[in-house]
């Protein structure tokens, strides 16, 4: 077996014979010409041949992956007419006598560095637009015409790199992955194969040998890992991959754009549970209707020191502007217990899940909490941002949470920096205590959340953490359940409406009883929102029951 | 000629795409030049890439010039384009 290792750029799993792509040879040599003025019209006229092409190819790729992806052509046939770039094609002409390729060539070498030289890395790419533009021009020029594929049946095409133009005019038909030796995830192959849904892995090196041409590989590209000869166990593991994948997809194409109602027309939100704004994306691909829960201790977790005020702005901001309206909850700082922050200083504790955590750290340091308020409130002015409090035990604690969060508006107000005041404040319900208090909890906040995995550690008294509990750790235990329709009902009974972010949110088995219940919102990881919005499609509300809620 | 200074928010800046649909929009004004100003450089919404190359980021300020016939006009799309893009 030999394993490449590169970089994952565009998900999925797939395999095939590997197909090296033949460039074409442009190789420009200088030469003196007498008539300028002729070389002058041989670039006009190469230059209007090109943009003809890209404007084809604009079409083509608008029809193929969408609209994003066309602007990129149509701004190649703007490069092609750049005032500068033809200025300095003419300028050379002149200067040297010279042939209109070696004209070309030196303008397109001399844009592309300037980008290269860019102090930014999405600048720097642009280089590769440059150089993609000005082969293009040369070809019309040398009236060559674009390699392409030579193959009967499909393959992996491998390439040191591939330009946005050879990418999208290549024949998807028979392409089953793109394998390169450069590039990074910013290169527009990576962007156009995400966009059409082609695995890609990029950055395998010198790895990526030629004499690999015609060669069956397998390739990942989640792991970013291609192999030739695969050993039984890793192609059946493959196997797996790609038929789950393939399953997918097809829940995929059935249920995106559809809407979470059961049969009987009973409408459930759902949502996604992220940790970080990368994840995003997941949310969207898979058509999430929301943000049920957006934790945010990854910005604690991954800094040396107490993210600021700025950085969790910039980090709410990005998730509450990307899901263009739709609510996006985020639960302040919940560290302690099993997430632990070195600058946080924290006493070790013998039993860290009763101790000093979550909420509890806030209301014990303002200023960390007023940070984290500020932040969000800032934010929500981007989009729709719901505020969540974990950990809550009792309704002062709650009470102290809004003091806070109206001493933060206050102060946005006196600062004249644009904020949401109707804001939606939430909390979590994870503790018994917020069970039997739940009325109480109802009448402070908008919302609440259930997170399973701690209410049902609380309730049945079995470690999270401990791996030995087996049949004990239940969490279809009828306690945990029946706390959940408690917290239902109070919720109810009092105008605001609750949801599940825990695990248990996405338990295709416990559906019915939630339904039963009357759960509003359900928020479960990216790829399980098309999974559960067939099932709830599948259901009827009315005749669902609680029978689990007995002993 | 008209000015308006503009903050931009878009995460990316000026990148390749809003510059191509600058490009593609003052194109429309004819014998107007329509001129971004970033500290002490400037390009012209004509010259793409060096409208790129002043890397216009998230959170910087530029001045939008515009000279011209058809400058009422063109001020007015200008700043619908620059709310609406940038």
């Amino acid at each position: 077996m030999i394993l490449m290792q590169g970089k994952g750029v565009s998900r999925g799993v797939t395999t095939g014979k590997l197909y090296f792509f033949k460039r074409v040879d442009t190789t420009v040599e200088q030469r003196s010409v007498d008539d300028v003025e002729a070389e002058k019209e041989r670039v006009r006229q190469a230059q209007e041949k090109s943009i003809a092409q890209l404007e084809v190819l604009a079409e083509k790729c608008r029809r193929e992956a969408g609209d994003e992806a066309a602007v990129l052509f149509e701004t190649h046939a703007m490069f092609v007419e750049d005032e500068d770039y033809v200025e300095c094609i003419n300028t050379t002409l002149e200067d040297e006598g010279c042939n209109a390729e070696f004209a070309v060539q030196t303008a397109g070498e001399q844009f592309a560095a300037m980008f290269a030289a860019m102090d930014d890395a999405y600048m720097q790419a642009r280089a590769a637009d440059i150089t993609d533009v000005t082969r293009r021009i040369l070809n019309n020029l040398m009236g060559v015409a674009e390699g392409g594929i030579d193959s009967d049946e499909p393959v992996i095409l491998a390439a040191d790199d591939l330009a946005p133009s050879e990418t999208v005019q290549l024949d998807k038909s028979k392409i089953l992955g793109f394998a390169t030796q450069g590039g990074s995830g910013n290169s527009h192959t990576a962007i156009l194969a995400r966009t059409m849904g082609i695995p890609a892995v990029c950055g395998l090196g010198d790895a990526l040998k030629n004499e690999y041409e015609g060669r069956v590989a397998y390739m990942d590209g989640e792991t970013g890992q291609v192999f030739l000869d695969p050993d039984e166990l890793t192609a059946a593991g493959l196997k797996t991959k790609y038929e789950k994948q393939q399953e997918m997809k097809m829940l995929l194409q059935e249920m995106k754009g559809k809407e979470d109602v059961t049969l009987d027309g009973k409408h459930v939100n759902v949502y996604c549970n992220i940790g970080s704004p990368e994840d995003l994306n997941a949310v969207l691909q898979n058509d999430g209707q929301g943000i049920g829960l957006f934790r945010s201790e990854f910005l604690y977790l991954a800094s040396n020191d107490y993210p600021t005020e700025d950085q969790q702005f910039e980090a709410y901001k990005a998730v509450a502007a990307g899901m263009n309206g739709k609510r996006v909850i985020i639960r302040t700082l919940d560290i302690g217990a099993d997430k632990q922050v070195d600058y946080f200083d924290l006493k070790k504790e013998e039993n860290p899940a009763m101790g000093l955590r979550a909420i509890r750290i806030c209301l014990n340091r303002p200023e960390v909490f007023r940070t984290q308020l500020r932040a969000l409130y800032r934010a929500s002015a981007f989009g729709k941002v719901a505020i969540m409090f974990p950990m809550i035990t009792s309704v002062w604690e709650v009470k102290e949470c809004k003091r806070a969060c109206a001493a933060v508006m206050k102060e946005l107000t006196e600062e004249g920096i644009p904020f949401n005041p109707d804001t939606e404040i939430g909390v979590m319900i994870e503790t018994p205590a917020s069970v039997f208090v739940a009325e109480d909890l109802a009448k402070e906040v908008d919302f609440f959340s259930v997170g399973t995995n701690d209410l049902t550690q609380y309730t049945l008294a079995c470690d999270r953490q401990c791996n030995d509990l087996g049949k004990f750790f239940d969490p279809h235990h009828p306690a945990v359940l029946r706390a959940l329709k408690m917290a239902a009902d109070a919720a109810h009974k009092n105008g605001i409406w609750i949801g599940i972010c825990g695990e248990l949110g996405a338990d295709i088995s416990l559906l019915p009883t939630f339904l039963a219940m009357g759960m509003d919102e359900l928020s479960v990881t990216p790829s399980a929102v098309l999974p559960l919005r067939a099932e709830i499609r599948k259901s009827i509300a009315q005749t669902c029951d609680l029978k689990l809620l007995e002993c | 000629m008209k000015e308006f200074s503009f903050a931009v928010t878009d995460p990316l800046g000026i990148h390749a795409r809003p510059a191509g649909l600058l490009a593609k929009l003052c194109k429309g004004f004819e014998g107007t030049t329509v001129t971004v100003v970033k500290g002490d450089k400037e390009a012209k919404a004509s010259q793409l890439m060096k409208l790129m190359s002043l890397a216009v980021k998230s959170g910087d300020t530029v001045t939008v010039k515009v000279e011209g016939p058809a400058e009422n006009e063109a001020f007015a799309a200008l700043e619908a384009f620059f709310k609406e893009n940038l």
